[in-house]
């Protein structure tokens, strides 16, 4: 079994668990089943967290929460960053200047700051979670895209289609996002990755989903007592977080990597 | 004009616009909030006057764009207001933090460049061969871990189980340097795993791009042994791209420090933010986040910059 | 010992496939061997394999090769590389890739000179290849020199360390005609100075019968005709090697017949702010003939083809079609007028979308001009297939699995498929191989007589417009310096600058190389 095959099966494990997590979980991630950091069990598996909940429990809900935002996070901004990326492109003239612009200046803040300040001034809720993570999203999608896309607006076989009179959607549609379709998959699969690692970093912090709910970072964050003196139950979830994106690279570099227009671009 | 001196002056333009504009941005956004700074400092039981008074002083009543020159205007004196939860200037709370963090990100970037420059050279020189794979493989590993993880295991094995070095990372004014180094240590450790994945990748590429060119082939058809093909003519053309990935990574590490230092608590200047974000402490929260902006602007500035002096073809005109 | 090189029944292979096979060669010192081939044929392979340099991949399966007296399969790399560094050296086809940007070029061209004195000797070297202010230009960086300057550095530098043998692989592909009649004949003087056996690989069947005294041609790695330049050129043997030599000789252009115009343009200016690159530019296309412009890099024939095709606005001037004015853009122009007029672009492999089967590249403009589907559309397809002599079966495979002559036809196919009256071609067979360019060419011809179209072809080489256009309109620096009936330019020009271009298009003809020189030099 290859590598790329490998991580594909483990996506498809991560993910088939997130969704089925309400019925498969033991108890539910609320509950107090046990006593505060106690060792692994009959009753619960990794043992108990900070206040006495089933650690195995949370975790899988943690996994559906990480899965769940990386998700939205992903879809929203692949959609406005490839459209952007696109119409850039193509277009050229005052957007594509304002969008770089846009985009120089939004990296000129390191991302997680650039979070931590926004959620401090709006308050971290989960639209404003999803919103900011999906604005950062957006200019690294860009990023990657507008020069890849702006190779192949420089290609002929655009100008042929621009002689034959085509409108701009449909050129964009049939002519562009084909050849452009490996990068943007690439694309897709490494801002999930950092996606989930963004949010569990950002909810390890305390800027994230807040208590009672946890994702796989917040997790970490509740139980940094038991891990600081020694347990390692606590750190499954950090592991779970890890495996997320091991699956995705994996799949992304097997995969996609190799018929990206600029792999040079993709981290 | 020589062509870099009008490229060294656009890239700083761009970098000052940049930086303007987060500035802009974290203002109004600090600004717009409800419930104003006047109450914050002096709590729910203030009288009306005395909020009053405490709002002209701190000049609340002018209109934005005037609230926004004049903390400008203090700012760039090392003025940056009042931190709400203690009372005490910002200045002098994020100074000694900035210090401690630029510290550690830059004994992370002093073992972080040489260790993942040379695995970057040694996987291109050995593309596609056991050592690039096995390297690789570690590499990707290693980008998906997530920092906390790795700080965390750090902990449990070096500190928690063989007590060779210190959970928590406390430095003081007082620390010696045997001190600062045990305490550094963990977090170093961590901020390598993290960031040398990304190094060792970009200095791969940059350097198969090297030797796939046509003037290394050139230089072994001139029959230059392959020590010589290596050292006079693709590396030389190596110094522009590392130069500018050693930057880079430094930058990189500003950013990771934020959660190190959590996970280890370290007094840098991402704890700081992150305790401000956590009591709703605006002025530092600001405060914060320009000193971060300037500090990385400043580092992709010198990546550019140095890069562009290294490779002739940029450096002269044609 | 005067044998330089000698080859036997050289086979060299790389992942499986045969590169090269049964090649036979013998070099004596002082004479030049020419190489030609089309692209594909292995000369380059031939050229490093002389010299003991094989590329990744490749291995020695069969023969051997002794140069200067030695055995190459028997020496070890470090012994290789010794006779590489000082008893030989080699031409790249592109100067700019071969030297490394980061050194500049005194350090680089001396790099494997023996004497003490660097500076001296580039001085010399420089001043032998005709490099202005000699003394200092070794202090530039590659990317401060022109092309053509570049590449006599770098013989400059195949010269610094006293080869016995030079391999120049293609050195005058990429330059302009007048700068590639300079460097020839400083080739030819340097080595005739030197003394030195030469291996010159070109495609060029008219730069090597000047160039070389005997001459090997090769076609997919097997030799198909080898003997003296002179045998060769004026009564080859084999049918390949008669074919190419035909592709180079002068055959009579077309006759101009006088009528309508199908496309005349008028007093066009093109250019962007300041700049004009374009000025007073008029001319006229009749139904069934060909119109060429020629000129060389700069001169604006390609701006010139783009202004009539609607992709740039002109600032002054105008473009009729059968006497009705065109809108400027593309854009602007109705359906109808897009579809009458086709543009062919240089590159196929840029001009046909990847991710495309020919079914959706040729089928395109059937539908979105004729609104054919279906069974109409299948049969319209068959037909223009035919018609590009292309198998039908090629319909459902993407360009990727087609050669590069293959694809210029869908090109073609694809502009056919508007039943267009006028085909604008940009440099279309200039990326193509001799023998290739030759078949596009009857290709258009039989094209133009069955459908009455009119050409434009825009082109820098002087031969092909011979050959097949009927008019002929010269361009210089933005401008329109000579026109007329191809006959009456090329037999008769009557401006300095044509018969520059006219003068610097390699012949086949002996001593061709000497009159080129003695009449261009007063530059």
């Amino acid at each position: 079994m290859t590598r790329a095959t490998l991580s594909a099966v483990l996506l498809a494990v991560l993910v088939l668990v997130a969704l089925t997590a309400p019925w498969i979980a033991p108890h539910p991630p609320s509950s107090v089943v046990t006593g505060a950091f106690a060792d692994p069990s009959a009753q619960a598996w990794l043992g108990g967290d900070s206040i006495g909940r089933d650690l195995f429990s949370r975790t899988l809900f943690g996994l559906r929460h990480t899965l769940g935002i990386a998700l939205a996070v992903t879809v929203g901004a692949a959609l406005l960053g490839i459209t952007l990326a696109l119409v850039a492109a193509i277009r050229r003239g005052w957007l594509d200047l304002l969008l770089g612009r846009l985009v120089d200046t939004l990296m000129a803040v390191p991302q997680i700051i650039f979070a931590l300040m926004v959620l401090a001034v709006l308050g971290v809720s989960l639209p404003t979670l999803i919103g900011t993570m999906i604005v950062l999203e957006t200019t690294l999608f860009f990023r990657v895209l507008r020069p890849a896309a702006g190779d192949v607006a420089a290609m002929d076989y655009l100008e042929v289609a621009r002689l034959r009179g085509e409108g701009l959607a449909w050129t964009l549609r049939r002519e562009v996002l084909p050849v452009l379709m490996p990068t943007v998959l690439a694309e897709i699969g490494i801002r999930f990755a950092f996606a989930a690692l963004f949010i569990s970093s950002l909810s390890f912090l305390g800027a994230g989903i807040q208590p009672p709910d946890a994702d796989l970072g917040g997790l970490v964050r509740e139980n940094a007592l038991a891990i600081t003196v020694g347990k390692l139950a606590p750190l499954v979830p950090a592991f779970v977080i890890a495996l997320i994106a091991i699956a995705v690279n994996g799949v992304v570099d097997g995969f996609v990597r190799r018929h990206a227009i600029r792999p040079e671009l993709l981290p | 004009m020589s062509r870099f001196s009008r490229y060294l002056m656009a890239r700083i333009a761009a970098s000052v616009l940049a930086i303007v504009a987060v500035s802009m941005i974290v203002f109004i956004g600090t600004a717009l909030l409800p419930g104003d700074a006047a109450q914050a400092i002096l709590g729910q039981e203030a009288t009306p006057q005395a909020l009053e008074e405490l709002r002209n002083q701190l000049g609340l009543h002018l209109p934005l764009w005037q609230r926004y020159l004049v903390w400008v205007m203090a700012a760039l004196q090392g003025d940056f207001g009042v931190s709400f939860s203690s009372g005490r200037p910002v200045i002098d709370l994020i100074l000694p933090r900035l210090a401690n963090s630029l510290i550690l990100a830059g004994a992370g970037a002093a073992v972080t460049v040489p260790l993942a420059v040379g695995l970057g050279i040694l996987s291109a020189l050995y593309r596609d061969r056991w050592p690039d794979r096995a390297i690789g493989t570690i590499s990707m590993l290693l980008l998906s871990l997530p920092t906390f993880l790795t700080g965390y295991l750090l902990i449990k094995i070096f500190a928690v189980e063989l007590g060779w070095f210190p959970a928590l990372s406390m430095v003081r004014r007082s620390t010696d340097l045997m001190g600062w180094v045990r305490a550094l240590t963990l977090p170093v450790i961590a901020l390598t795993f993290v960031a040398s994945a990304h190094t060792m990748r970009l200095t791969r590429t940059a350097i198969v791009a090297i030797l796939s060119s046509d003037y290394v082939m050139m230089a072994e058809i001139k029959g230059l042994s392959p020590a010589r093909v290596i050292l006079r003519h693709a590396l030389p053309n190596a110094l522009s791209p590392v130069i500018s990935i050693a930057m880079l990574t430094f930058a990189y590490m500003i950013v990771g420090v934020v959660v190190i230092e959590v996970v280890f608590s370290y007094a840098g200047l991402g704890k700081l933010i992150i305790d401000a974000v956590g009591y709703r402490d605006l002025p530092m929260v600001a405060a914060c986040g320009v000193v971060f902006s300037v500090v990385f602007v400043s580092l992709n500035l010198a990546a550019d910059v140095l890069a562009m002096l290294a490779n002739p073809r940029l450096r002269l005109a044609a | 010992m005067s044998e330089v090189l000698h080859v036997e029944g050289l086979r060299i292979e790389a992942r499986g496939a045969p590169i090269l096979d049964g090649i036979e060669l013998s070099l004596q010192k002082g004479k030049v061997l020419g190489l030609i081939g089309e692209s594909g044929a292995g000369k380059s392979t031939l050229g490093l394999a002389a010299i003991g340099y094989l590329k990744a991949g490749c291995a020695v399966t069969a023969g051997r090769v002794r140069l200067l007296g030695q055995d190459l399969g028997q020496q070890s790399p470090e012994a290789l590389r010794a006779l590489r560094r000082q008893r030989i050296s080699y031409v790249a086809q592109s100067a700019a890739a071969a030297f490394n940007p980061f050194w500049r070029l005194e350090r680089q061209v001396t790099e494997l000179a023996v004497t003490p004195d660097r500076r001296a000797l580039a001085r010399d070297l420089f001043a032998r290849l005709h490099l202005p202010e000699p003394e200092v230009f070794g202090r530039r960086y590659p990317h401060q020199v022109s092309g053509g300057q570049l590449q006599r550095a770098m013989i400059a530098m195949a010269l610094a360390n006293r080869p016995e043998l030079v391999v120049f692989d293609e050195p005058t592909t990429a330059l302009d005609v007048t700068t590639q009649v300079e460097v020839l004949a400083q080739i030819r003087q340097v080595v005739a100075e030197q003394g030195c056996a030469a291996l010159y690989i070109t495609h060029d069947l008219a730069v090597v019968a000047q160039m070389a005294d005997d001459i090997l041609v090769l076609r997919h790695g097997r030799m198909v005709e080898q003997g003296a330049v002179r045998q060769v050129v004026e009564a080859p043997r084999t049918d390949y090697a008669r074919a190419l030599v035909a592709h180079r000789s002068g055959s009579a252009p077309p006759e101009a017949a006088e009528s309508a115009p199908l496309l005349a343009a008028e007093g066009l200016e093109l250019g962007y702010g300041r700049k004009v690159i374009v000025q007073e530019v008029s001319l006229a296309v009749p139904r069934g003939q060909v119109l060429a412009i020629v000129g060389e890099s700069g001169s604006g024939k390609t701006t010139v083809a783009r202004a009539l095709a609607g992709l740039i606005a002109p600032r002054a001037g105008s473009v009729r079609l059968e006497g009705r004015a065109l809108a400027p853009l593309v854009e602007g122009r109705s359906a109808e007028d897009r579809r009458r007029l086709q543009f062919i672009h240089q590159l196929p492999d840029v001009a046909l979308n990847p991710r495309h089967s020919l079914h959706e590249i040729i089928g395109r403009p059937l539908t979105l001009f004729h609104g054919l589907s279906g069974a109409a559309l299948q049969t319209r397809l068959a037909a223009l297939m035919a018609d590009v002599e292309l198998p039908v079966a090629l319909l459902d495979r993407v360009p990727g699995a087609l050669s590069g002559g293959q694809k210029q036809r869908v090109c073609i196919a694809r502009a056919l498929a508007a039943e267009p009256d006028l085909l604008i071609c940009d440099e279309i067979t200039s990326a193509l191989d001799p023998l290739v360019e030759d078949g596009i060419l009857a290709l258009l011809q039989r094209l133009m007589q069955t459908r009455s179209l009119g050409i434009v072809f825009i082109t820098h080489n002087l031969g092909l417009t011979r050959r097949f256009a009927h008019r002929v309109a010269v361009m210089e620096r933005g401008r329109i310096v000579e026109e007329g009936a191809t006959g009456s330019v090329f037999d008769a020009p009557a401006q300095p600058y044509t018969r520059r271009l006219l003068a610097a298009a390699p012949q086949m003809r002996a001593g061709w190389l000497t009159e080129a020189i003695g009449s261009l030099r007063p530059l």
